[in-house]
């Protein structure tokens, strides 16, 4: 079927969208770097703190991808099909609705040596009454930055395996590889990892460059003497003297050339696995020893970072109704409403314009997306591999090395500033994740209905309506609420593109981060959790609402 | 002859001084005509919320009296404002700028007058301006050796205390020296911001002040030709207490905010605040134990003004100098200074105030850890500005990297 | 409303392999049978009548509908209604909402469409089912609502793709007879698409092979 129109425009339009600020934001920074003989460059290298930070950038990024990689596997390899995954299942959504400030702003509290786990166990068990001088928080090896990390890039991988996994036939895969002799693990190393692995790729490449270049995680939780590349980039970003822009240029461009290079040495990595996966798979090994390993491991894993995060996250809470609050208690002394009513005309207003613009662009995001998948369907294409590296080009690129030149481009234009910019903005990295979150469950839509209505006489756009929009409502309100999420989460191009005028929740907490004020970052934490937490709650409510009278409609397997 | 001239001469000059006080009202009418319906736009470091509620109710204020809006613009660090100035000034924005007013001081000051980014000078001719007490706080002319010229207005004194609880540490150190033994017999229990931190750095120019063989080189640009030798004692004073400190040195709190969390879960015994009232309206707000208190260093401790300035190509420069004005005023001075509120010092001499406006100074009570002006001690002038660039850089480069 | 349904020199290929070949009219009334085992081009000629053949196939040749050529025509406005193997009913709807679907847009009133639907469902003998989930129906009512729905749509003829298939054996008959009947009471050309003999006979009328060859039931 072939056919015009403006949705044939749809895709083109899109990449589009995601390409070109991207490309014009990388000139931007590229320019200034290279600008007076490169002074920006010569600064940089003159910097004492560069070899660590270089060092740290590229070990918690490498670490983090990893440890969360073996995670996932262990968790789908060993878990998937009981009872313990289906829990998992419903805990993802609120954990990937938790902004990543708010995730280490929890983390934080809680394992440091006056945090609510040295509390919880002093001085009854620790002899401790007061905290002990430990380097935990913001140690030079940054691994509470890879815990920080790990912990909310486990839930992200999951939910990629997630949709995923139907492609890989894993059930029927896992029968004929186990009734083959072979152990679970095994099986599944050998049957279904190949070929999940093929779809977790490019999110893994994004868990890489976000970890590498995380500003919001590495100022809170990672190491200080120095600190990671890109959070010294916005460090400079922000220096009064003239130079510190062009120093803060040169290394967004080295952060940039370690990422890139980041990424050819795990694409390196998978070329060397590759022939080692296969000499295991032919020595045919059954390791049913390894089953019950790898489970425990699996379960312990998972409960490190689902509980990293909740309890951090319930710590938060608890701090925002905390009056005094004193070492070693493990509660407070006594709770107070006061942060809340003494911020609440604040938080009413930030929230709204954080849920506002949240709204805006995830909506935009959705009917690019849907208007993308559709002529995908009417038009029978097929998206290259060119067009899905664009779509997770935002994602791979880091943020401080192209938002400043796109900062610069908005002044020009004099876009900076308005909220429809920051939408903009907020775009760019909503709507790869709006699409990653919905193709899935559209393409696996049952074509038989479209031609079901087509042949009763519908025309392609009743049938999108009326047949293909509702029967999909689940998946669409989730990726309307992973959307939000993301949106809320955003840091960096709403401080940059809004030029500090436009307030979210998350440009509150983390410049009361700065201030350590634990107790409104507690509200401001929480309330940017309960926003994305209230959107995947509603996807979860309305559709089982409308669809309660249609056990057709019921959520299977 | 002499005495007619005299005469001639003061009438002379109360006729010029009575002109230009005329002429001086009117354009001070003429601004606030102007500045009336505007919205000024005020950067100012957002991370402390008692910070932001005076801020609010300053905006409340500024409407009510002026009609004057505030839009209080949250900042984790000042540089923020200042390279937003510059990046608009590089994309040709010269005029409807942004930036309004900003919170400064210091070395963003001594860069945006260098870059001639700010709009002046105007501080000297606000109608509040001789309220202030330009004599005996000379720091609210200079900022950091640098005359200001009119082209920042100061509205906060501040400066730098040690706080502590007495229920943990009932007698603590009074001077560098015995802050120094005392920070080697109790490992792990003191440290500071980690330079550039301004705190931190301030810290910096503490020791150095009760170490230098002459401290008062640093009230003139340093001399790289002597500079070393010059230092060299502070350095010993940091690397003999560095394998002491809290973390072993190895990790340093962000900020002031950050340090004080510390000091309320009890990781340290001492903390530094760049606000005498600090302590006084954390224990008001319930986050710090009512058993700690302050205290200064024999010899006195550095001191400072914060000021606000506006930029050159601000949108509402009316509306800022009217909010800078207001600042200035005996009600808003002395609601900053309330340690339920800000816990701020004023910056104006209440010997020039009127009796309404003194009483309310005279009525506050400063707080229970609040020294009095008397027991602060000496204010230490701040050095020279390529000080506190150079000490903090050098410190980086010994401390801020892991060996 | 029905008429001729033919095939003029209907030809597909792929990769150069023919697959149909098909030249013959289908008179109103009339079922044709095309029968063949799974993978011999049964369901790329129906594909073809439908328009919905992937570019990867080849096809010459001319779809007429009463005269009308609707080679060209976009599945939507040929008029051709389908009944699938299973009964793809939408899973959202309810059995009601499912039958109004398939009204035609000039059909007005809500009460004129509650009306057809009723009539619909009386004519199934399943009269009061409009509320109904259809996931709560059995086997052969859902496919009597699947049948009633394509000819509420008003078709000018019928493909059936193995529409009997998947029923048990005794439903299997009683259904079958239920669809040839109205078919036939309808006047409409029918194409049935199938792998079994027993619905070839059923259908009483000629049976090709998918490449025009004459089969005997």
């Amino acid at each position: 079927m072939t056919g015009t129109g403006p949705l044939r425009w749809a895709p083109g339009l899109t990449l589009c969208l995601l390409a070109v600020p991207v490309a014009a934001g990388l000139i931007g920074t590229l320019v200034p770097a290279f600008a007076q003989d490169a002074a920006g460059f010569r600064a940089l290298l003159d910097w004492p703190g560069l070899p660590r930070a270089v060092a740290l950038s590229v070990g918690t990024g490498l670490g983090a991808t990893l440890i969360s990689l073996v995670i996932t596997l262990l968790l789908v390899a060993s878990l998937w099909g009981s009872r313990v995954f289906a829990v998992i299942q419903q805990l993802l959504a609120p954990l990937l609705a938790v902004p990543h400030a708010a995730a280490a702003l929890g983390l934080a509290f809680l394992i440091a040596p006056s945090g609510w786990l040295a509390r919880l166990v002093s001085p009854w068990a620790t002899g401790w009454t007061q905290p002990p001088d430990l380097l935990i928080l913001n140690d030079p090896l940054g691994l509470s930055l890879l815990l920080g990390l790990v912990s909310k890039e486990v839930p992200f991988l999951f939910l990629m395996a997630l949709a995923a996994l139907p492609q890989t036939d894993m059930a029927r895969r896992l029968n004929v590889a186990q009734s083959l002799g072979a152990g679970r693990t095994a099986s599944f190393a050998i049957a279904v990892f190949p070929s999940l692995y093929r779809q977790l790729r490019l999110p893994l490449y994004a868990v890489l460059a976000y970890s590498m270049t995380a500003v919001d995680m590495a100022i809170i939780l990672g190491p200080t003497r120095p600190t990671s590349l890109s959070a010294q980039v916005v460090i400079w970003m922000a220096d009064p003297n003239l130079t510190g822009r062009s120093t803060a240029a040169a290394g967004a461009v080295l952060q940039l050339v370690l990422v890139l290079g980041a990424l050819a040495l795990w694409a390196g990595a998978e070329r060397l696995g590759k022939p080692v996966l296969t000499r295991i798979a032919f020595a045919g090994p059954r390791a049913h020893g390894l089953d019950p390993a790898a489970r425990l491991l699996a379960i312990i894993a998972g409960l490190l970072c689902a509980g990293a995060l909740i309890l951090g996250l319930a710590g938060l809470a608890l701090w925002s109704f905390a009056g005094l609050w004193q070492f070693p208690d493990a509660v407070p002394a006594n709770l107070t409403l006061a942060t809340w009513t003494r911020a609440a005309p604040d938080l009413v207003l930030t929230g709204g314009v954080t849920l506002g613009i949240a709204a805006l662009a995830t909506l935009m995001s959705l009917a690019l997306v849907l208007a993308c998948l559709e002529a995908e369907h009417r038009f029978a294409l097929t998206p290259g591999a060119g067009a899905i590296w664009v779509l997770y080009l935002p994602l791979l690129v880091p943020q401080v090395a192209f938002l400043p030149g796109l900062q610069l481009a908005a002044l020009r234009s004099g876009a900076e500033g308005t909220v429809l910019a920051v939408v903009a903005a907020h775009l760019i990295f909503v709507l790869p994740y709006v699409f990653l979150s919905l193709a899935p469950a559209w393409r696996a839509w049952d074509g038989r209905i479209a031609v079901a209505g087509l042949a009763l006489g519908a025309t392609p756009d009743r049938v999108f309506w009326r047949l293909r929009l509702p029967m999909l409502l689940r998946p669409v309100l989730t990726a309307t609420a992973v959307g939000l999420a993301v949106s809320i989460g955003q840091y960096l191009p709403t401080l940059l593109i809004g030029g500090g005028r436009i307030e979210t929740l998350t440009t509150e907490a983390v410049a009361l981060s700065s201030g350590g004020n634990r107790r409104l970052i507690g509200a401001y934490a929480l309330l940017q959790m309960v926003l994305p937490a209230l959107g995947f709650a509603l996807a979860l409510l309305l559709p089982a609402l409308v669809f309660r009278n249609r056990r057709g409609m019921a959520v299977s397997g | 002859m002499l005495r007619r001239h005299f005469l001639l001469a003061s009438a002379l000059a109360a006729l010029t001084a009575s002109g230009h006080m005329a002429w001086a009202q009117d354009a001070w009418d003429q601004t606030l005509a102007e500045a009336k319906g505007q919205t000024v736009y005020w950067h100012a470091w957002g991370g402390d919320p008692k910070i932001n509620d005076f801020i609010a109710w300053v905006g409340e204020q500024a409407m009510a009296r002026h009609g004057v809006a505030i839009e209080h613009v949250k900042l984790a660090s000042t540089a923020d404002a200042v390279s937003r100035v510059l990046a608009e000034r590089e994309a040709g924005t010269t005029s409807g700028g942004a930036v309004d007013l900003i919170w400064i001081n210091g070395e963003n000051f001594a860069a945006m007058k260098a870059e001639g980014l700010l709009f002046g000078p105007f501080a000297e001719s606000l109608p509040n301006w001789p309220l202030v007490d330009v004599a005996g706080k000379p720091a609210v002319v200079t900022d950091f050796t640098l005359p200001t010229e009119g082209y920042e207005s100061p509205w906060a004194m501040a400066q730098l205390v040690f706080e502590y609880d007495s229920a943990r540490l009932p007698e603590p150190p009074r001077s560098l020296a015995a802050l120094r033994d005392w920070i080697i017999a109790h490992p792990g229990r003191f440290t500071y911001p980690q330079p550039p931190d301004y705190l931190g750095t301030t810290f910096l120019k503490q020791v150095a002040y009760g170490t230098l063989a002459d401290p008062s080189v640093m009230q003139k640009p340093l001399d790289e030709a002597t500079y070393q030798a010059t230092v060299a004692p502070m350095w010993d004073w940091l690397d003999a207490v560095t394998p002491a400190l809290w973390r072993g040195g190895k990790a340093y709190p962000a900020n002031e905010p950050a340090l004080g969390q510390l000091l309320a879960d009890a990781e340290v015994d001492i903390g530094l605040a760049f606000n005498p009232g600090r302590a006084s309206a954390e224990i008001a707000a319930g986050t710090l134990a009512d058993t700690t208190r302050t205290f200064t260093l024999e010899g006195g401790t550095i001191g400072n003004a914060s000021f606000v300035a506006i930029p050159f190509n601000a949108a509402h420069k009316a509306g800022a100098q009217v909010v800078a004005n207001l600042l200035l005023d005996p009600e808003v001075q002395a609601r900053a200074q309330d340690p339920n509120v800000l816990g701020f010092q004023t910056v104006l001499n209440l010997s020039s105030l009127d009796d309404t406006a003194r009483a309310r100074f005279d009525a506050l009570d400063l707080g229970i850890a609040t020294l009095s002006p008397d027991q602060l001690g000496p204010v230490l002038l701040e050095p020279h500005a390529s000080w506190m660039v150079r000490l903090s850089q050098d410190w980086i480069e010994r401390y801020g990297v892991a060996q | 409303m029905s008429g001729k349904l033919t095939l003029e020199q209907l030809s597909i290929t792929r990769a150069g392999v023919p697959l149909v070949a098909l030249d013959l009219s289908v008179a109103p009334g009339e079922v044709l049978t095309i029968m063949g085992a799974s993978g011999s081009g049964k369901s790329t000629a129906l594909a073809a009548i439908l328009g919905t053949l992937a570019p990867a196939f080849r096809m010459t040749g001319r779809i007429l509908l009463s005269g009308r050529d609707v080679t060209a025509l976009p599945l939507h406005k040929r008029r051709i209604g389908l009944l699938f193997q299973d009964d793809v009913l939408f899973p959202h709807l309810s059995v009601g909402d499912n039958l109004a679907f398939a009204l035609p847009p000039q059909l007005g009133g809500r009460r004129a469409r509650q009306a057809a639907v009723e009539r619909a469902l009386e004519q199934a003998g399943l009269p009061g089912f409009a509320p109904r989930d259809p996931a709560t129906l059995s086997g052969g009512q859902r496919a009597r609502v699947a049948l009633m729905r394509t000819l509420l749509a008003e078709p000018c003829a019928l493909l059936l793709d193995e529409p009997f298939s998947r029923l048990d054996a005794d439903l299997r008959a009683q259904i079958r007879s239920f669809v040839l009947d109205r078919v036939r009471d309808q006047g409409l050309a029918a194409i049935l698409v199938t792998h079994d003999a027993e619905d070839a006979r059923a259908a009483a009328g000629r049976v090709v092979s998918p490449l025009g060859i004459a089969l005997s039931p």
